[in-house]
């Protein structure tokens, strides 16, 4: 995953943001990294950017070898299918769908990439066994705690084997011990799923666990 | 996968209370449009029973329903000759309040002659009235039973037969009697007050009044013409049917019509403002989760199905509610509620579309939704 100067501001004249400034940097398959900064300095944009649901100003990205975006233009016209097919997102909040229980939440979006519901069952079961929450299969979300819900949301970002996983403080709903344990889990599948996995956190006992740190400061990258 | 019916599972009470409250509005907006068309029908039900094609009634009015008619008695005599006139008859038309376990019960009295045009349509239960004296034809709705006796005036009737939805505009139910009786019970003085009279010199009021003739015509024939022939005798005046019918649901039953008609109308959109709020909330509701299924890749087919079948589910199953209560609760109205199956089925298609264009709009709101809002942070 390459980003060649990407910059995205909001708002123009006096109201104009410049939420991203020419950020450039390359992660590698297997490479779990995390984005640091300050409140508004531009972290979620940059995840937003890398997950394609958000239009950078400018600048050009390679994902998994494809040049996705070019000179701020996508080159794809079906991001969505992107998304589905090698982007996996872990959220703050786990954002499980709550009509559906933790293999459905699971199976959903293997569905959507055109998996027929037996075999997305089936795979989201192992998933789920993997992550050790196999033994709540069957629970709505409402009734899974903290670290299961972000579990089944981790097995739900890796249902269509992504290239890379994006978390938005995957662990901040969570005390430390799970928090650490939810970062191994992610280390071990970026190598199992051959991923490349980009986190943001404010978290700095868990900073030891990422290969790379990215720190933003108004938009800029500051030291890699 | 269906997502539509997984969350309304998941939901299954809430759901349910919706489409109950929706149900019992659609039932109030049903009930509503069987009221107008009762009252419209009740209106034509009396100028309609005795199947006639031409009203001959006192010069100058529109009755006998609209304005007071009264013409003498001879006059079916002479209509009956007129050529094309294959029947008439002689008929009386009053209001009376009689005693009726211990209440009052206000009853339309139509007076008609045995073997002529003017009595009840058919007999629901019992028979029609053979004795020229004392018997009565009544209509279920008044609450009278095959032969109960009842005073009118001071005569006591039995009931002899009964018909089924005879009331007249005002949803006072009909009951027959003979001419002659109907004749007595109008226009003949309490003892008295007929003394006072006899004493003056004066007869009084003849008592072969009739309040109009009914004739039925040679199918061939031309209502308007004999109703012009019969015009030309100056002292009466000639209604045809179409015209007395016109007369009864436009002016009689006309403010009547309109404002219920009005009611039903803002009921009507007051029930589609409803039912699109209730759709609308509930996108709105789940907007957080349209922007997880968006950002999980979910195309927008799976987003809009999803909202459309809920909205449909709830209109379907509303409907369906409300059509089911009045369905069950339309008889014990106090007057008739009339559900014409496609007054029915056009309600049910005004609902379809205020689901579908509601849902359109949740539609929109949903498409509209950044994906990123299912990020936290
Ligand atoms: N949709 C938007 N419209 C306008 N400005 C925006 C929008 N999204 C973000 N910004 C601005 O861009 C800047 C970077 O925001 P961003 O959300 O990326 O920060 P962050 O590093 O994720 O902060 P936090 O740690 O609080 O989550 C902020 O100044 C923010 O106000
Ligand atoms: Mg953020």
């Amino acid at each position: 995953m390459q980003l060649k100067r990407i910059s995205k501001h909001f708002g123009e004249g006096e109201a104009r943001v410049d939420a991203l400034r020419e950020v450039s940097l390359e992660v590698f398959p297997r490479q779990v990294v995390a984005l640091l900064g300050p409140s508004g300095s531009g972290k979620t944009t940059l995840l937003n950017v890398i997950g394609c649901i958000l239009d950078p100003s400018a600048g050009s990205m390679e994902l998994d070898g494809d040049l996705v975006l070019r000179d701020g233009e996508w080159q794809r016209s079906n991001l969505r299918r992107l998304r589905l097919d090698k982007i996996g997102f872990i959220f703050q909040f786990h954002n499980l769908l709550p009509f559906l229980d933790a293999t459905d939440n699971v199976a959903i979006v293997q569905q959507l990439a055109g998996a027929d519901a037996a075999t997305a069952r089936k795979r989201a079961s192992a998933l789920l066994d993997d992550l050790e929450v196999g033994h709540r299969k069957h629970a709505m979300p409402a009734k899974l705690s903290g670290g299961e819900a972000q579990r089944v949301a981790i097995a739900r970002a890796l249902a269509n084997s992504p290239r890379i996983i994006l978390a938005d403080e995957p662990t901040a709903a969570l005390d430390s011990k799970r928090a650490g344990i939810v970062m191994d889990l992610l280390r071990k599948l970026a190598v199992e799923h051959d991923a490349t996995i980009v986190a943001v956190t404010h978290d700095e006992k868990i900073f030891d666990r990422f290969d790379r740190l990215f720190h933003l400061r108004d938009g800029r990258l500051v030291d890699g | 996968m269906n997502l539509a019916y997984r969350d309304i599972r998941h939901n299954l009470g809430r759901f349910l209370l919706t489409c109950m409250g929706l149900g019992l509005l659609l039932g109030v907006v049903l009930a509503m449009i069987g009221i107008y068309r009762g009252l419209v029908v009740d209106a034509l039900t009396i100028a309609r029973a005795p199947a006639i094609d031409l009203w001959v009634v006192e010069a100058n009015t529109r009755g006998p329903f609209a304005e007071a008619s009264r013409i003498p008695g001879d006059i079916r005599e002479a209509v009956a000759r007129i050529a094309d006139v294959t029947a008439a008859g002689s008929v009386t038309y009053q209001t009376v309040e009689a005693e009726h376990q211990g209440s009052k019960l206000r009853l339309y009295v139509i007076g008609y002659e045995l073997t002529r045009p003017g009595g009840p349509p058919e007999i629901a239960e019992g028979r029609e009235i053979t004795r020229s004296r004392y018997e009565m034809v009544a209509d279920r709705s008044s609450g009278l039973t095959l032969g109960e006796r009842i005073r009118l005036g001071r005569r006591t009737f039995t009931v002899v037969g009964l018909t089924r939805h005879q009331v007249n505009s005002g949803g006072d139910p009909a009951v027959y009697i003979t001419l002659a009786d109907a004749q007595k019970l109008q226009f003949e003085l309490a003892p008295p007050a007929a003394r006072v009279q006899l004493a003056r010199g004066t007869s009084g009021a003849s008592l072969n009044t009739v309040n109009a003739v009914v004739a039925r015509l040679h199918p061939s024939a031309s209502p308007d013409a004999t109703a012009a022939t019969i015009q030309r005798w100056k002292h009466l005046a000639a209604i045809t049917q179409e015209d007395q019918e016109a007369i009864l649901s436009r002016s009689l039953v006309d403010r009547a019509r309109r404002q219920i008609g009005l009611f039903t109308s803002l009921l009507l959109v007051v029930s589609a403002v409803i039912i699109a709020l209730i759709i609308y909330t509930m996108t709105m509701e789940k907007l957080k989760q349209i922007a997880t299924l968006k950002l999980i890749g979910a195309p927008d087919r799976t987003i809009i199905g999803m909202i459309v079948q809920q909205a449909m589910a709830l209109g379907s199953i509303g409907f369906t509610i409300g059509t089911a209560l009045i369905v069950g609760v339309k008889d014990y109205f106090p007057r008739r509620v009339i559900l014409e199956p496609d007054n029915v089925a056009v309600l049910g298609l005004v609902v379809f579309v205020v689901c579908l264009l509601s849902s359109g709009l949740g539609v929109r709101a949903a498409l509209r939704v950044d994906p990123a809002t299912a990020l936290g942070g």
